[in-house]
């Protein structure tokens, strides 16, 4: 977890990687079928179901994911890196990190003061978090679908990004999170990865 | 310091761009571009023309025309408290827990078919009952049925079109022969079922009608075992004799107030008669029968013990979404379900946002004081 001042890792810790790319292929699905639900009446039921204990998950990782920062900070972005994509680069990360944790909540939230059980699977149900309101309800569905729609957005950004980094930068940053390496080969000369 | 800016910017300058490849600048821009398109796609934004619950929605405000905060089907209604009383018979088919000998409280609605919120009650408008059992163990159970032996249409896209080729003309306030006759022509399935619907006529008001789940389910035993159901609530009250033609032209909701002075009398009961299906039974098609010889397992008996106005009662702000199921009670393959739990869903959310008019029920003062239940939250 600690390593000498004179070198960084060049890869994220692997569990952070792991838990990357488990949330990259739920949250992806998830927007596909949050926006796939409200179009397809066909497909409603089965997708809803999947949809809550998705969510849930999602909620949790999230959760676990931002302690896991915590404990197993990321490598610092490449020392030449301009100012500015700094700075997009850090407020893109809190807007993804806020929206994985309120996304899910403002559903959790709307299921509960819309009245309706939240069941995630058989007769496994989460408890309600707001009470019973109609307008509690309208103001979290409105938030629930536009800050998925929010989170879409923030998610084409960062997967722009993320392969500007691997194509057209060329600065390490892609590597140091798409690695299957295990552990980070101290590498003080290259540029290190972002987040 | 000059050093790192001039590797800045031939690494992320517009020196980066011009090394790169158009086919890595291609690679980047198809990828953005190629989700952001599927997700469009997803959305319904690219084919407008798909038949989404939003579209079943809007055709229902399109027939029916504007009324905000009410329900776009099943508009005019009243809210019912009450129990149910399981006597065990149904743990054979089903593992939840509403089917134990046990007691369950529920909610529920009565309600007309259509959605004008103020229509004037007749015994030839579909009536319907709506109920939320809230389970000992947490679960919630929702069912909608209505008073008729089976389902007109078999498909949401039936549905959608029965919708507008029964919207008024409004040259002579009743529906186009023309457009209906097309429909039928169409939709044979239709046909056969107005005239099961037609060779029952209904009762004459909502205490001494029964009501049918008309969708097929599939109930879930402990054991794993999946049974074909379809379920009726049957009244225990006698039928009445049907009113004069015009006796009751006066009252626009002489059904409704009818069954506000029979609760006043006593509580009002029905048998939940589960309709065991066989193989064969077609599950996925409401428009169709099952065989009349089918058993009808006796699973317990709800009790209504008091109604009140939906701006009182628990009814109104509650989605009585089909697809609202306990452990022990699953969907069939019937695709009208899931299309009914998204419409609902979409009527739901969508008067949930609206400002609230007074229902066309409202319960006589008398009733209102007496009854504690249905005092004003």
């Amino acid at each position: 977890m600690t390593s000498p001042i004179t070198t960084s890792p060049t890869l994220f810790p692997a569990v952070s990687r792991l838990l990357h790319w488990l949330m990259a292929a739920m949250i992806l699905a998830m927007l596909f079928i949050g926006i796939g639900m409200v179009t397809s009446p066909d497909w409603y039921h089965w997708l809803l179901s999947v949809h809550r204990p998705l969510g849930a998950a999602i909620l949790v990782l999230a959760a676990l994911r931002l302690l896991n920062r915590q404990l197993n900070p990321p490598p610092p972005l490449p020392r030449d890196m301009p100012f500015p994509l700094r700075v997009m680069a850090h407020l893109s990360h809190i807007v993804l990190y806020g929206l994985m944790l309120g996304v899910p909540l403002a559903g959790w939230g709307a299921l509960s003061a819309g009245g309706y059980p939240i069941v995630l699977y058989g007769s496994i149900h989460l408890p309600p978090i707001l009470p019973h309101s109609a307008a509690l309800y309208t103001a979290l569905h409105l938030a629930h679908e536009i800050l998925a729609l929010l989170l879409f957005a923030t998610f084409l950004a960062h997967l722009g990004a993320a392969l500007a980094h691997a194509l057209v930068f060329r600065d390490g940053v892609f590597g140091s999170m798409a690695s299957l390496k295990a552990a980070a080969p101290p590498d003080p000369a290259s540029g290190v990865g972002g987040d | 310091m000059p050093a790192q800016t001039t590797d800045s910017s031939a690494r992320y300058g517009l020196a980066a761009l011009r090394r790169a490849s158009w086919l890595n600048l291609g690679i980047v821009a198809a990828a953005v571009a190629g989700t952001a398109g599927a997700f469009a796609y997803a959305g319904g934004w690219i084919a407008p023309h798909r038949l989404s619950q939003g579209r079943i929605i809007d055709r229902f405000e399109q027939v029916n025309g504007q009324h905000p905060g009410f329900r776009r089907n099943h508009a005019k209604g009243l809210c019912f408290a009450g129990w149910f009383d399981g006597n065990g018979a149904g743990e054979r088919l089903s593992k939840a827990a509403v089917f134990r000998a046990e007691r369950t409280p529920v909610f529920g609605r009565f309600a007309l078919a259509g959605g004008q919120p103020y229509q004037a009650d007749m015994a030839a408008t579909v009536r319907s009952m709506a109920v939320n059992f809230a389970l000992t163990d947490g679960e919630i159970w929702r069912t909608g049925m209505n008073n008729i032996p089976v389902f007109p249409v078999r498909d949401a896209a039936g549905f959608y079109d029965q919708l507008a080729a029964s919207k008024p003309d409004p040259a002579t306030g009743k529906p186009d022969p023309a457009r209906m006759a097309e429909f039928l022509a169409a939709h044979p399935e239709t046909g056969r079922a107005l005239t099961l619907i037609k060779a029952q006529p209904p009762t004459t008001g909502f205490a001494d009608a029964s009501y049918n789940s008309l969708n097929a389910f599939r109930f879930v035993a402990a054991s794993g075992a999946s049974t074909p159901v379809r379920w009726s609530m049957v009244a225990d009250d006698p039928l009445q004799a049907a009113q004069p033609a015009n006796s009751g032209s006066a009252d626009p909701n002489r059904l409704f107030d009818a069954l506000e002075s029979r609760v006043e009398r006593g509580p009002v009961r029905w048998h939940l008669l589960v309709t065991v299906g066989q193989p064969g039974d077609p599950t996925n098609d409401a428009t169709v029968p099952w065989p009349a010889d089918r058993e009808r397992l006796d699973v317990g008996v709800l009790t209504v013990k008091s109604v009140q106005g939906e701006a009182q009662g628990d009814c109104r702000d509650v989605n009585f979404d089909p697809l609202i199921l306990p452990d022990g009670i699953a969907p069939s393959d019937d695709p009208l379900l899931s299309a009914r739990s998204a419409a609902y869903s979409e009527s739901f959310t969508r008067r949930s946002g609206e400002p609230k008019s007074p229902s066309a029920v409202q319960l006589s003062s008398s009733q209102l004081s007496s009854n504690a239940e249905g005092a004003p939250r």
